[in-house]
């Protein structure tokens, strides 16, 4: 039975498409046709995730003001700077779909890094307390701090990588076909600006008074 | 309408340019930066020959092989790895990222719980570190780190007691992810230590068998009326070999065809011993990383 329905001729004719379109759809997606879709997936989880470091600062810094104001309330200016700096780094968010716009991000990064100067000028300010350098919630408090801006910087780091393979893969070949002839709304993500040194976190210089 | 056609094929052609230019300026760059990643970064990296790697030469024999043991045992019961490493120069670099670096290189914890610890000390830097893996951070807290380092580590090692600080904080890491009793059993269990190894070649074989029969009978289906010459109604000649269809089974052409299909054999043989080459590879005696990651939890320090 199979043999003789094999044998007629437009069996054959049809069985090479079918054949040829077995083979080559599963090709399409080894070929790269999910390179940049997942690429670009891959960096906006890694943007969440710088997010998610940024907002867990944010979370902190009530607790730690507080602590700070308990031993050192006449260092009324710099609690006041940071809690300025934060309320004004949590009005500016950049969300995974406007990772495209550099200003936006500028913004973003300007405000943070507004936040972190406010930040370690609180710490150094605080070195000048005995009281308040032995309070236990401010050790923890301090250790966390570090923690958080030590994961900032790896969740930059990541994001960094992340957006350069997601460019890489708009602008490279073999994915830069699928680009040109598919992606055409896909556009390379911004990416922080500053230079490698200063990706990392301040040092706060313990024991010498910051001018600004 | 029409405009759009005029643009797509003015498009089709400046993408036809451009595309020249810019694969060969991206191959190019590609490989110069991953030429320039690996030799910078590959290069500097320590390999994980152990749960204490102590390159730096500061930990006596008699403690690294303790300290080997409980480490061991402890991974037995709740599957979290945690390793010991000390380095004699940071060569410039801050101990965070190459901490950071060094745990992803070599992805300590296992693959879905991220639950490694790497404890690294930078000798001629006098830096200490422990990265805790993304796991675990919620155990051993950024606190329970930074008073580790503080409380054992630099006492002992400004009296220059390398080994007995490192074996304190590696007791007092065990007893706070020991605190919560219930959830180390937890990971234990959902990460047994031997789950997917033996299981591995057995898989193999039987997937390259069925793959062959699947594939090889499929093929001598229908590849001889395609490509083969047809010699009579229902019979083929392909590769040398003469196919028979429609008649049942008969004794030397059959034969025939199933050899042709166990020839595969040449490429099936191929997969099998890379498949049994890996598994052993990977369950064969060394210690490796189970797949963790890290996003720089932990603390630091200097003494």
């Amino acid at each position: 039975m199979l043999a003789q329905r094999l044998a007629s001729p437009s069996v054959f004719r049809t069985l090479p498409v079918f054949l040829m379109m077995a083979i080559l759809l599963p090709l399409l997606s080894g070929c790269g046709y999910n390179t940049i879709p997942t690429a670009e997936e891959n960096a906006k989880a890694a943007w969440s995730e710088v997010l998610n470091q940024y907002q867990r600062r944010t979370d902190l810094i009530p607790n730690l003001v507080e602590t700070v104001k308990g031993y050192a309330s006449h260092e009324k200016d710099t609690l006041e700077a940071v809690v300025a700096a934060r309320a004004k780094a949590t009005q500016i968010t950049v969300t995974p779909e406007t990772l495209k716009d550099p200003e936006a991000l500028k913004k973003f990064q300007d405000a943070q890094a507004g936040l972190t100067s406010a930040l370690s000028r609180l710490i150094a300010v605080s070195e000048a307390y005995p009281d308040l350098k032995a309070n236990q919630n401010f050790l923890a408090l301090q250790a966390q701090l570090e923690g958080t801006e030590n994961r900032i910087a790896v969740s930059r780091r990541d994001y960094i990588q992340a957006v350069k393979d997601y460019n890489l893969t708009l602008k490279t070949f073999p994915s830069v076909l699928w680009a040109t002839f598919w992606f055409r709304s896909n556009e390379p993500f911004a990416n922080f600006t500053i230079e490698e040194d200063k990706m990392q976190p301040p040092k706060v210089d313990f024991g010498t008074k910051q001018g600004g | 309408m029409g405009g759009q056609g005029i643009d797509a094929s003015g498009f089709m052609r400046s993408a036809c340019t451009r595309f020249r230019t810019m694969a060969a300026a991206g191959l190019l760059a590609l490989a110069a930066m991953l030429f320039v990643s690996v030799a910078t970064l590959a290069a500097e990296l320590p390999a994980l020959t152990g749960r204490v790697v102590d390159n730096a030469g500061i930990i006596n024999d008699a403690a690294e092989a303790a300290l080997a043991q409980k480490l061991a045992d402890f991974e037995k019961k709740g599957s979290d790895q945690i390793v010991v490493a000390t380095i004699p120069s940071l060569e410039g670099e801050e101990i965070e990222p190459y901490a950071n670096r060094l745990f992803r290189f070599w992805k300590l914890g296992q693959a879905g719980e991220n639950n490694g610890v790497l404890l690294l000390v930078a000798k001629n830097d006098r830096k200490m570190r422990i990265e805790v893996g993304y796991g675990l951070e919620g155990t051993l807290t950024d606190l329970h780190t930074k008073l580790i380092i503080e409380n054992d580590m630099v006492p002992a090692f400004r009296a220059g007691d390398f080994s007995g600080g490192i074996s304190k904080a590696v007791d007092d890491m065990v007893m706070v992810l020991q605190g919560n009793p219930e959830e180390l059993e937890a990971r234990g269990k959902r990460n047994p230590a031997d789950n997917s190894t033996p299981m591995d070649p057995i898989v193999t074989i039987f997937l390259i068998l069925w793959a062959t029969m699947f594939f090889g009978g499929l093929a001598m289906a229908f590849l001889p009326p395609m490509f083969g010459t047809k010699l009579s109604p229902g019979v083929y000649k392909w590769l040398g070999m003469t196919f028979r269809y429609g008649r049942g089974p008969s004794g030397s052409s059959g034969g025939s065809g199933w050899t042709s299909g166990s020839s595969n054999s040449g490429w099936s043989s191929g997969s099998s011993s890379s498949g049994w080459s890996s598994g052993s590879s990977s369950s064969g005696g060394g210690f490796s990383g189970g797949g963790g990651s890290s996003g720089g939890g932990g603390s630091s320090g200097s003494w």
